[in-house]
């Protein structure tokens, strides 16, 4: 792996909290309804399929499929290394549950629609940056 | 249910300067823009009871709101009884769809919109200040789910819409030219639009790669400039200078999540909702139409678009645009025809506003789509954002 890129970070708030420090012990977690089950993002104070109130952090798996993806060759930010692959994937527990990332480990031709992959933290500052390989890799 | 949008008419259109890096007051350029369009309704600024526009004085994005109701107000002294100015709205035209609201329920007579932007003025120094890298800023709110992954600009996000579409029907990246390609054989014909050379498929195909699967001339050109629309009630229109365009129907629906990442069927967009809400609203069918201004700040929206608006079945968008001949001025469905964002500016979903009416005066020079069209449909806006506007001439 070269130098780190050069990230611009979230602000860390109570409510996204366990999301972008759960890198710090390799889990990604998420809000879930513990009356349906349902597992909730962006963080919210209520969950929106039954409206209860009754919420708890849960850790999944972190097996996810790339959704759709694009590689970005547009330097937006500056220093940042070029070209990089922006995903969104779906965490394999509940369809729906998604998030945007980035696909690593992998070269941009490679990544397709429906590939299996995994995630790994990227320390940055005070938050870990949930990214996504691919599962072989 | 009455369809009170029908009591709403288009009076007047006007559009400043609009260029790349003007470095003009961008209040100057909307007090242009405005001022134009009072005048060509044949009205005077007293006139002016109402006023609406989008996405009202946000400074957040360089150069994305070259001004709010307050600045207008002040500048023209306009005594109102009705106004609104922001961005959580059914796209750029949800602040028209407003004025139509307004004048419908009696609220206000002649309603003064507005957009303007001065992006290619402002993102000179980029799109993400330099000063931010490194300065301890941190992403807020949508953004914060986003820049962290370099995932900086809505190129990517609807880049990612684009390839899931490519990956489950097919779409090519010829295709998807022919919303480029059009659109500057359009511009070509448009005096004000930005870039007017002819462009081929290799010139296409030889551009820089943004975002896959988006080149350099799938993604619009900022510019600055404005652009302002008068919506009367149209018993107030019938004496004005103008031939009033009446608003037949206008979709404004959002039924997905509002968000870019977060909809649920990543081959469209909140379009899909407010496409056929405009179609619920009126007996007049796609066929109706004779010329169609939808929103290209990446090609693909406005391919989305046509799917959205039944113009073509889910899906079927790359065939319905192959060859460019059923896009074309002379063609089918007229597409585009000023040039759109991609190749006369990025007015920000206005300008498809004001070349629908241009269309419908005859008035489009050059570019007039012959047949003297009666009906067009403008749509604006991609992503969360979605609102859309069936004009008949009377």
């Amino acid at each position: 792996m070269t130098e780190k890129p050069f990230r611009i970070l979230p602000r860390v708030t109570p409510q996204n909290e366990h999301f972008w420090k759960g890198g710090a012990d390799g889990e990604l977690r998420f809000l879930r309804c513990q009356a349906c089950k349902h597992y909730i993002h962006p963080p919210s104070p209520l969950c929106p399929e039954c409206l209860g109130k009754n919420l708890a952090v849960e850790t999944v798996s972190g097996r996810a499929h790339v959704l759709s993806y694009t590689v970005n060759h547009q330097p937006w930010i500056p220093g940042v290394p070029l070209p990089y692959t922006i995903a969104i994937v779906e965490i394999i527990e509940q369809k729906g549950l998604r998030l945007m990332t980035n696909i690593v480990d992998c070269e941009p031709d490679a990544v397709q629609i429906g590939m299996p992959v995994c995630v790994r933290f990227e320390q940055a500052g005070d938050v870990y940056l949930p990214l996504f390989a691919p599962e072989t890799a | 249910m009455e369809i009170l949008e029908r009591r709403a008419a288009v009076t007047g259109i006007g559009q400043s300067e609009i260029g790349r890096r003007l470095g003009r007051d961008p209040l100057e350029l909307t007090l242009d823009s405005c001022l134009a369009a009072i005048e060509d309704a044949g009205l005077e600024r007293k006139d002016i009871d109402g006023v609406s526009t989008y996405p009202g004085n946000l400074t957040a994005a360089p150069g994305f709101s070259g001004a709010g109701v307050i600045e207008v107000q002040d500048a023209l002294r306009l005594k109102l009884n009705w106004y609104t100015g922001g961005p959580e709205l059914p796209g750029q035209l949800g602040s028209v769809i407003n004025a139509c609201m307004a004048v419908a329920c009696g609220l206000a007579t002649h309603v003064l919109c507005f957009r303007s932007v001065f992006e290619s003025s402002a993102q000179q120094r980029g799109v993400i200040p330099k000063g931010r890298a490194g300065s301890g800023y941190r992403a807020d709110g949508f953004m914060a789910w986003t820049l962290p992954f370099g995932a900086a600009s809505a190129a990517n996000w609807i880049a990612m819409v684009a390839q899931r579409h490519f990956h489950e029907f097919g779409t090519t990246r010829e295709q998807l030219a022919q919303i480029a390609l059009n659109a500057r054989k359009n511009a070509g014909r448009n005096p004000k639009a930005i870039y007017r050379d002819p462009m081929t498929i290799e010139d296409y195909f030889a551009a820089r790669m943004i975002t896959t699967p988006f080149c350099l001339y799938d993604c619009d050109v900022p510019v600055d400039g404005s652009t302002a629309i008068i919506v009367s009630r149209l018993d107030a229109a019938r004496e004005l200078r103008r031939k009033p365009l009446r608003v037949e129907a206008v979709g404004s629906a959002i039924h997905g999540r509002p968000s870019w990442d977060q909809w649920d069927d990543l081959t469209t967009m909140a379009l899909r909702d407010a496409g056929p809400m405009l179609w619920s609203r009126t007996d007049m069918r796609p066929a109706d139409v004779d010329v169609a201004e939808l929103y290209d700040g990446f090609s693909f929206i406005a391919m989305a678009w046509l799917e959205a608006l039944g113009f073509c079945g889910k899906g079927e968008s790359g065939a319905y645009v192959e060859g460019g001949k059923r896009i074309a001025l002379d063609g089918e469905l007229p597409l585009n025809t000023n040039g759109g964002q991609l190749s006369a500016g990025r007015l920000h979903g206005y300008g498809f506003l004001h070349e629908a009416c241009v269309q419908l005066w005859g008035e489009g020079g050059e570019r007039q789509v012959p047949g003297s069209p009666e009906v067009a449909v403008a749509a604006a806006g991609g992503g969360p954002l979605g609102g859309c506007m069936l004009l008949t001439r009377l």
